[in-house]
C-alpha cells in the first residue's frame, strides 16, 4: 500500500534528521551593509580555494551579532558581520554563552553619502544645512521653534528654492546612527540649537543629543526602512527629493544620481579614507575562534577577506565601493595571530 | 367591473412599471459584474505585463567569443600539468589572459580608441573562474591558444537589452561609450550575440559584482526539496488526522476544541511558523542553519491545516449512502473508508494539497527566521543527504536580487518571478485537471 511506503518514508527522514552530517563550509551572518562585500569574497574564496563557498546571510548588524552569541558549535554561525562596533552588553551576552575569544576584524570604511536626482539641482551641503532642514526643533533668534523651512533657499540662502524631501534611512538601520552623529548632531552644534537643548533640559547632554537628532514628522523627512533601492525609487518618483545612500550604492548608480558635496569635499575612496570627507564608518566582521580549525577553511576566508588582493586600495571590493583601510597590514597581522578581543 | 385602463397595463406583451425596474435592475446588475471582472483582469494584466516587460530579457545573455592564449611561463610554471599544482594561480592570474584576448581581437577589428581597463570590463568576472575550471580540467591546454566564450559584463549585457545607452554611459562610472563602441564592432564582426541563456535556470547566485552569471539553479534545488519533504510529511499526516476526525472520532468538546484550533492555524502569520522552526528544529533538535530540511518542516507546519481541511471537505462530500452499502454488505468501518470513501474524495484531497504546496513555495517569511535567506552558491548534494545543505528557495531569491544595487538585478528578479509564477501556473493547472478528470458528482 503506497500509504504505508508514505509515513515510512516519512519516518525514515526523521530518523535521518537526528543525525545531522558535519559542516564543511563557513557560515556568515550579519549587516545588510557589508553583505555584498562578503558576497564578493565568499565567491571569490569559493573559486581559488579547495573549500566549498562560504554562506552568507543578511539581516542587520545586531540580528547577526545576536546569532553570533547563541553559543558554540557547528549549529551556530562562525562569523558575525557588523557595519558597527560590538558593544559591550553584545560581549558579555557571548561570554554567557560560551563564546569569549572572539577576534574583531576591521574590514575598511563605508562612505555615506547624499545624493539627488542626476538631471536636478547639485548641491553642496553642510551639517548645518541638514540640521536646519530636517531637525524637529531649530534656533530662531535665541529661541527653539518648529522648523519653519520649507524649501532649501530658506535653510540656506545659496540653495534654489525647492522644496524640502529627504529619505533618510530608518532606526533599524546602522546607516541612521552615523547620519544623526556625524551630520544631525553636528549640525545642531555648528547652529548653537545644542546649547538652548541643553539649557531647556537643566544642562543635561544627553537630553540634548536626544533633541537634537529629533526629526521633523510633518512628512519633509521620509524614513525608509527598506533598502537603498527603495530609496532609489522615491527619488525617482519625487525629482526633488534627496537621499541618504551607502557610497557603494551610489558608485552602482552613477548615471541616475548626482552627489552631493559635505562641507566642501566630494565623497570618494579617496577622501573617504584620508578623512577628509566626514560622513564614514568603519566596517566589521567578528570570528569564533572556538571555531578555526572545527570548521574548515574558516581561518583561511578570514585571511583571505583583508589580503591585500582583496581589501586593498585596487582588489574587487574598493572597485565596488569600500573605502581599504590604510592599517591593513596591521589588520593581517591581526588575523594571522589570531589576537581576540580585549587581549 | 371594468376598468380598461388598468387592463391594459396587466397585459403580458406590455411590461408594467416594476418589471421594467426590475429588468433595468437586472441588467444594471449584470453590468456590474462585468465592470469587476474586467478591474481584477486589468489588474492582472498589468502585473503580468510590468513583470514580463522587466524579466523577459533576463532568459537572454550577451556573449564574447574570444581566442585566449594559455602561456605555460603564468598558469603552469613548473610544467609537470598536475592540477594541484596549477591550482595555485587564482583567478587574478586569469583575468588578464581574457583581457589580452579580447584586446588582441579588437585590435584586428581596428578598434583603438579604448583603454585596457575598459577592454577587462567588458568581460564578466566570472569568466576568470570559467577559464580556470575549464585549465584545470584539461591541464593540456597549457601553451595553446583556445578559443573560449565568456559573459560580456551586466552593462554591456544592458546596451543590447535597451537598458544602457550612449547616453546613460556617459554618465555611468561602470561603462562608457568606448566600450558599447567596442561591442558594437564586435557584434558585427559577429563575435558577439545575445542569446538564449541556460545558465538563468541552472547557475548559482552570483555576487553584486556579476549580475550576468547569476542564476536561479540552487533556488529551484532547494525549492523542490523543500516541496518534497512538505508532501512527505503533509499528505500523510494531514490525510490521517482528517480521516480520523471525520471518519472515526467521536463527536465531543475534545474534538470541537481540535476543530477550532486547526481552523485558528490556519489563519495564523506564516513568520510565527518561522520562529516556532527556529527554537525547535534548529535551537532544541540541532537541525543545521539554511538547510531545505528545516524549512521543509516549517512549511509542513504552515500547510498541515489547509490539507485538513481541503481533506475533510471532500470526505464530507461523499454522501452517506457510499459508506451505509459498505457497512451494509459487511465490511469495516476501515474496509469502507479505505476502499470506497478515500477514492472517491482523492480528487478533493490532492487539489487541496496542491494548493497548500503552492502556498508554501511561495512562502518567504518563515525562511527568514531559519537562515534560507542567503548567499549561497554550493549546489546542495543529492537527497536525503542535501536536505541538509544549504541552499536558498524561489521567493527567497527574489527579494534578495531586489535588494541589490546593480540595476541588472531587477532584470533577473523579474525573471525570477516569471519562473515561480509558471510553477504556480502548472501547479494550480494540475490541481484544476485532476479535478475535473476525477471528481464525481452526486
Amino acid at each position: 500500500m503506497s500509504f504505508a511506503k508514505l509515513s515510512v518514508s516519512a519516518l525514515a527522514m526523521t530518523v535521518a534528521a537526528t543525525a545531522a552530517s558535519a559542516r564543511d563550509q563557513v557560515q556568515v551572518a550579519g549587516s545588510s551593509t557589508v553583505l555584498p562585500y562578503a558576497a564578493i569574497v565568499a565567491e571569490a574564496f569559493g573559486e581559488n580555494f579547495d573549500f566549498p563557498t562560504p554562506v552568507v546571510e543578511s539581516g542587520g548588524s545586531s540580528a547577526g551579532l545576536k546569532k553570533f552569541c547563541e553559543g558554540l558549535g557547528e549549529g551556530t554561525i562562525d562569523v558575525a558581520n557588523a557595519s558597527r562596533k560590538i558593544k559591550d552588553s553584545e560581549i558579555k551576552a557571548c561570554a554567557e554563552n560560551g563564546v569569549t575569544d572572539i577576534i574583531e576584524v576591521q574590514i575598511g570604511y563605508d562612505g555615506i553619502v547624499f545624493a539627488s536626482d542626476i538631471n536636478g539641482e547639485s548641491f553642496e551641503f553642510t551639517p548645518e544645512d541638514w540640521f536646519l532642514a530636517l531637525s524637529d526643533k531649530v534656533a530662531v533668534d535665541g529661541a527653539l521653534v518648529d522648523n519653519p523651512n520649507k524649501t532649501w533657499a530658506d535653510v540656506n540662502a545659496n540653495f534654489p528654492a525647492q522644496p524640502l524631501a529627504a529619505f533618510v534611512p530608518g532606526t533599524k538601520h546602522g546607516t541612521r546612527e552615523v547620519f544623526e552623529d556625524k551630520v544631525i548632531l553636528a549640525g545642531c552644534e555648528a547652529t548653537g540649537a545644542f546649547d538652548l537643548f541643553k539649557a531647556a533640559n537643566g544642562d543635561d547632554k544627553k537630553a540634548a543629543e536626544k533633541a537634537c537628532i529629533a526629526l521633523r514628522t510633518d512628512g519633509v523627512s521620509v524614513d525608509i526602512d527598506g533598502d537603498y533601492t527603495e530609496t532609489l525609487a522615491r527619488i525617482e518618483s519625487n525629482k526633488d527629493g534627496i537621499g541618504v545612500f551607502g557610497l557603494a550604492f551610489y558608485e552602482n548608480n552613477t548615471d541616475k544620481l548626482q552627489v552631493a558635496t559635505m562641507s566642501g569635499v566630494t565623497p570618494s575612496t579617496e577622501s573617504i579614507a584620508s578623512g577628509e570627507y566626514p560622513v564614514s564608518r568603519p566596517l566589521f566582521f567578528y570570528v569564533k575562534k572556538a571555531h578555526i580549525g572545527v570548521i574548515p577553511g574558516l581561518q583561511e576566508y578570514a585571511e583571505f577577506f583583508v589580503s591585500e588582493e582583496i581589501a586593498g586600495p585596487d582588489g574587487p571590493l574598493a572597485e565596488y565601493g569600500l573605502v581599504a583601510d590604510p592599517e591593513l597590514e596591521a589588520t593581517q597581522e591581526l588575523v594571522a595571530s589570531q589576537n581576540t578581543l580585549g587581549m | 367591473m371594468t376598468a380598461p385602463s388598468t387592463a391594459a397595463s396587466t397585459s403580458i406583451m406590455v411590461a408594467d412599471a416594476r418589471t421594467l425596474k426590475r429588468n433595468a435592475a437586472e441588467k444594471r446588475f449584470r453590468a456590474y459584474g462585468l465592470a469587476a471582472i474586467f478591474a481584477g483582469l486589468l489588474a492582472l494584466v498589468l502585473l503580468v505585463g510590468s513583470i514580463l516587460n522587466n524579466g523577459a530579457s533576463a532568459f537572454k545573455q550577451t556573449f564574447i567569443q574570444i581566442d585566449v592564449t594559455l602561456p605555460e611561463s603564468k598558469l603552469d610554471k613548473s610544467g609537470v600539468r598536475d592540477p594541484e599544482v596549477m591550482k595555485k594561480a587564482t583567478t587574478v592570474t586569469y583575468a588578464p589572459l581574457l583581457r589580452d584576448g579580447l584586446m588582441a581581437k579588437l585590435d584586428e577589428l581596428g578598434v583603438t580608441d579604448i583603454e585596457k581597463k575598459e577592454v577587462g570590463n567588458m568581460i564578466s568576472k566570472e569568466a576568470a573562474a570559467q577559464l580556470r575550471n575549464h585549465v584545470l580540467a584539461n591541464p593540456n591546454l597549457i601553451g595553446q591558444t583556445i578559443p573560449f566564450e565568456v559573459l560580456a559584463n551586466g552593462r554591456i549585457d544592458g546596451f543590447f537589452k535597451g537598458r544602457v545607452d550612449f547616453a546613460s554611459a556617459e554618465l555611468d562610472k561602470n561603462v562608457s561609450p568606448a566600450q558599447l563602441n567596442a561591442a558594437l564592432a564586435l557584434e558585427d564582426a559577429g563575435s558577439l550575440e545575445t542569446r538564449f541563456n541556460l545558465g538563468f535556470l541552472t547557475a548559482p547566485d552570483a555576487s553584486d559584482q556579476r549580475p550576468e552569471a547569476a542564476g536561479l539553479g540552487v533556488a529551484i534545488l532547494g525549492s523542490l526539496y523543500m516541496m518534497g519533504v512538505v508532501l512527505l510529511l503533509a499528505l500523510p499526516i494531514g490525510v490521517t488526522a482528517s480521516i480520523y476526525l471525520e471518519e472515526f472520532a467521536p463527536t465531543n468538546r475534545w474534538t470541537d476544541l481540535i476543530e477550532v484550533n486547526i481552523s485558528n492555524l490556519a489563519a495564523v502569520p506564516s513568520i510565527v511558523f518561522g520562529i516556532l522552526g527556529l527554537a525547535i528544529f534548529i535551537n532544541f533538535a540541532g537541525l543545521p542553519q539554511s538547510a531545505p530540511i528545516v524549512g521543509g518542516l516549517v512549511l509542513t507546519l504552515m500547510t498541515l491545516p489547509t490539507i485538513i481541511i481541503a481533506t475533510r471537505a471532500s470526505l464530507k462530500s461523499v454522501p452517506p449512502s457510499i459508506r451505509d452499502a459498505a457497512l451494509g454488505v459487511g465490511a469495516s468501518k476501515m474496509q469502507a473508508v479505505f476502499h470506497h470513501v478515500l477514492p472517491l474524495a482523492a480528487p478533493g484531497i490532492l487539489t487541496g494539497t496542491i494548493i497548500g504546496l503552492a502556498q508554501a513555495l511561495g512562502e518567504t517569511a518563515p525562511l527568514l527566521l531559519i537562515g534560507m535567506v542567503a548567499f549561497v552558491r554550493e549546489y546542495p548534494a543529492g537527497p536525503p543527504e542535501g536536505l541538509f545543505d544549504p541552499a536558498t528557495a524561489l521567493p527567497v531569491q527574489i527579494y534578495n536580487w531586489t535588494q541589490r544595487a546593480d540595476p541588472a538585478f531587477v532584470e533577473r528578479a523579474s525573471g525570477a518571478i516569471i519562473i515561480l509564477l509558471l510553477f504556480l501556473i502548472v501547479m494550480n493547472a494540475i490541481a484544476v485537471m485532476l479535478r475535473r478528470r476525477f471528481e464525481r458528482r452526486w
